[in-house]
């Protein structure tokens, strides 16, 4: 973790590709502030020393197995949505697949 | 701009069930008057996102009809309530709050819901919130604030702001509403209403739109401790449809209710009443406190060292999950698709640039930061590492105590518009609720008292995972001292 809350807007606009997220140069330096305000704030978790603490990730982890989910179902086949419920909601579909704009781009 | 809570005082579960089976009144009757209510009351509150009569009144017929013929009415029956818009209801709208997912309907229901509405409570609509449950304050609802019914210029809390509105107003007797970093309990103390979180895992989340998976909770807000009890055994248990629901069997909560608090060990720890707490509410929280001793509590004085770790590391786990489980918001298969992109991946920015509000995408933005290349150890590993000490902090700190005492928030509600352009500072109205989410324990907000103004403030009480009885237990205790 940096010390201080150093991201650049080059971080910016590279994390808002892999977030599939379109920002207006407006939005693109909030948020460059935001981050950097919110990053430089979290950085005091560097303050504890945590290597030998293993991450937890899960509550189950932490509670008695009597009480731990079993996590699998059994393996049954059960009726699922019907196909036209599902594509009732999408925003263009020719009633079995879902329709997007090309893919391809060059 | 104090206003009057309530007109009337409000109907308990078991007023209405008694009223109906008695035939001094009846469920459709009884959901006509929430009706009106919301129609008089909900244009200054705007706790309801939608409702829906026709649904609700053929429900209602159904209770109406069991009572005629004399058979046995279910625990719920003609109970009405109000979902927080994150909950689907087959066939009905669920906004989340966002505009990515205006007009969209739920092809199935959500198992909380579905558990209520078996149990015969009359669902009257789908409930304000803030977008994707990501707000402190009901201010980041891509539909409109919701207004404290307390106070008019004030925020409800968040991110359930209308479903503890909704209660507080008279517009539902239970609402469900859902809790991430403390949005069920800080709403409920912000509008004077009791709102549980229950364990992680006792609460099905099949149906709720997902947040933050490892955090994300549903529970109840209701006007009292006992119709809270109730309707948390009507809808925890087991859940096929979610693999982190635990299969403990279900006690009754309202059982033990009324043993008092004779001989418990209340921990208050002494890191939730540092700086930053107000004045009015440190002195009602310590008045309930010095209550609870008096009736026979035994008060401990303990530590949660970790604690000023929290927020970041709530930011950080939340953030993280939350900007892969919003991945799914693309403009493919349900709500928002742009209309002028040419390509797919344009398709998908100009759908998720347009659908989301300022915070969701602040919170992808960070999310997706901390979980990027050369960063996943630094920001997201580090913080799993750190919600392992909070917890270990609570589970060791249960070993001493049977339950633990708290302010839900450090502030009464504030005014809207005062935090909403300060992340940093409305963040940091999570600080004494983000550490339960984090550790899986539960917990709930019930009413301690009211500043000068008038304004509710909430004690908070955090229990032993799976330990709903003991907390409903000392809350009951403080609501009679109250």
């Amino acid at each position: 973790m940096s010390e201080s809350g150093t991201v650049s807007v080059e971080d910016v606009r590279r994390v808002a590709e892999l977030a599939s997220l379109e920002l207006t140069a407006e939005v693109e330096s909030r948020m460059l502030r935001d981050l950097n305000a919110i990053l430089g704030y979290v950085s005091q978790l560097n303050e504890l020393d945590t290597s030998a603490v293993p991450p937890m990730a899960q509550v189950s982890e932490v509670i008695g197995d009597a009480q731990t989910p079993t996590v699998l179902r059994a393996d049954e086949v059960v009726p699922c949505l019907d196909r036209s419920v599902v594509m009732s909601g999408a925003p263009e579909t020719d009633g079995v697949f879902f329709k997007v704009p090309k893919v391809i781009e060059r | 701009m104090t206003v009057e809570t309530t007109e009337i005082k409000p109907l308990s579960i078991d007023d209405i069930r008694a009223s109906i089976e008695s035939g001094t009144s009846r469920a459709t009757a009884i959901a006509e008057s929430y009706f009106e209510q919301i129609q008089s009351r909900d244009p200054q509150i705007h706790s309801y996102l939608s409702v829906n009569r026709e649904r609700a009144f053929e429900r209602a017929a159904r209770i109406d009809d069991l009572a005629a013929k004399g058979e046995p009415l279910p625990v719920l029956a003609g109970v009405p309530v109000g979902i927080k818009d994150v909950l689907t209801i087959e066939g009905l709208q669920a906004t989340a709050g966002s505009r990515i997912l205006e007009g969209y309907r739920a092809p199935y229901t959500a198992t909380s819901v579905q558990k209520l509405e078996a149990a015969g409570a009359i669902t009257l609509g789908k409930l304000n919130c803030d977008e994707f449950a990501m707000g402190s304050s009901n201010e980041n609802s891509a539909y409109g604030a919701v207004h404290n019914p307390h106070a008019l210029d004030r925020v409800p809390g968040g991110s359930s702001g209308g479903s503890a509105a909704a209660v507080a107003g008279g517009m539902a007797v239970a609402t469900l509403g859902t809790d991430t970093g403390g949005s069920i309990r800080q709403p409920a103390s912000f509008c004077g209403v009791v709102g549980i979180l229950p364990t992680y895992g006792r609460v099905s989340r099949y149906g709720l739109i997902a947040f933050a998976s490892s955090l994300d909770r549903v529970g109840p807000f209701t006007a009292n401790v006992k119709d809270a009890a109730t309707v948390l055994g009507v809808i925890a248990g087991h859940d096929p449809m979610d693999a982190t629901s635990s299969p403990l069997p279900v006690p009754d909560y309202t059982a033990d209710l009324d043993k008092g608090v004779s001989g418990l060990r209340l921990g208050v720890p002494a890191e939730y009443f540092a700086e930053g707490l107000d004045a009015e509410v440190r002195a009602a929280i310590e008045r309930s406190i010095d209550q609870l001793r008096a009736a026979g509590a035994i008060i401990k004085p303990i530590s949660l060292p970790h604690t000023r770790y929290a927020v970041p590391t709530y930011y950080l786990i939340a953030t993280a999950e939350a900007s892969a489980n919003l991945a799914r918001f693309d403009g493919v298969r349900y709500g928002f698709r742009a209309k002028d992109a040419n390509t797919l991946s344009a398709m998908y920015r100009k759908s998720r640039d347009l659908g989301f509000g300022a915070e969701v995408k602040r919170r992808i933005m960070l999310g997706t930061y901390a979980l990027s290349a050369g960063y996943y150890d630094a920001y997201y590993k580090k913080a799993q590492q750190v919600r392992r000490l909070l917890t270990d902090d609570f589970l060791k700190a249960f070993a001493e105590v049977d339950a633990i005492l708290t302010p839900t928030a450090p502030t009464p509600a504030f005014k809207l518009g005062e935090k909403s352009d300060d992340p940093l500072s409305m963040y940091l109205a999570d600080i004494y609720t983000v550490t339960a989410s984090l550790a899986g324990i539960c917990g709930l907000s019930v009413p301690c008292g009211q500043s000068a103004e008038g304004l509710p403030i909430g004690l908070q009480v955090l229990g032993k995972h799976f330990d709903e009885a003991m907390i409903l237990r000392v809350a009951q205790a403080v609501e009679r001292l109250n």
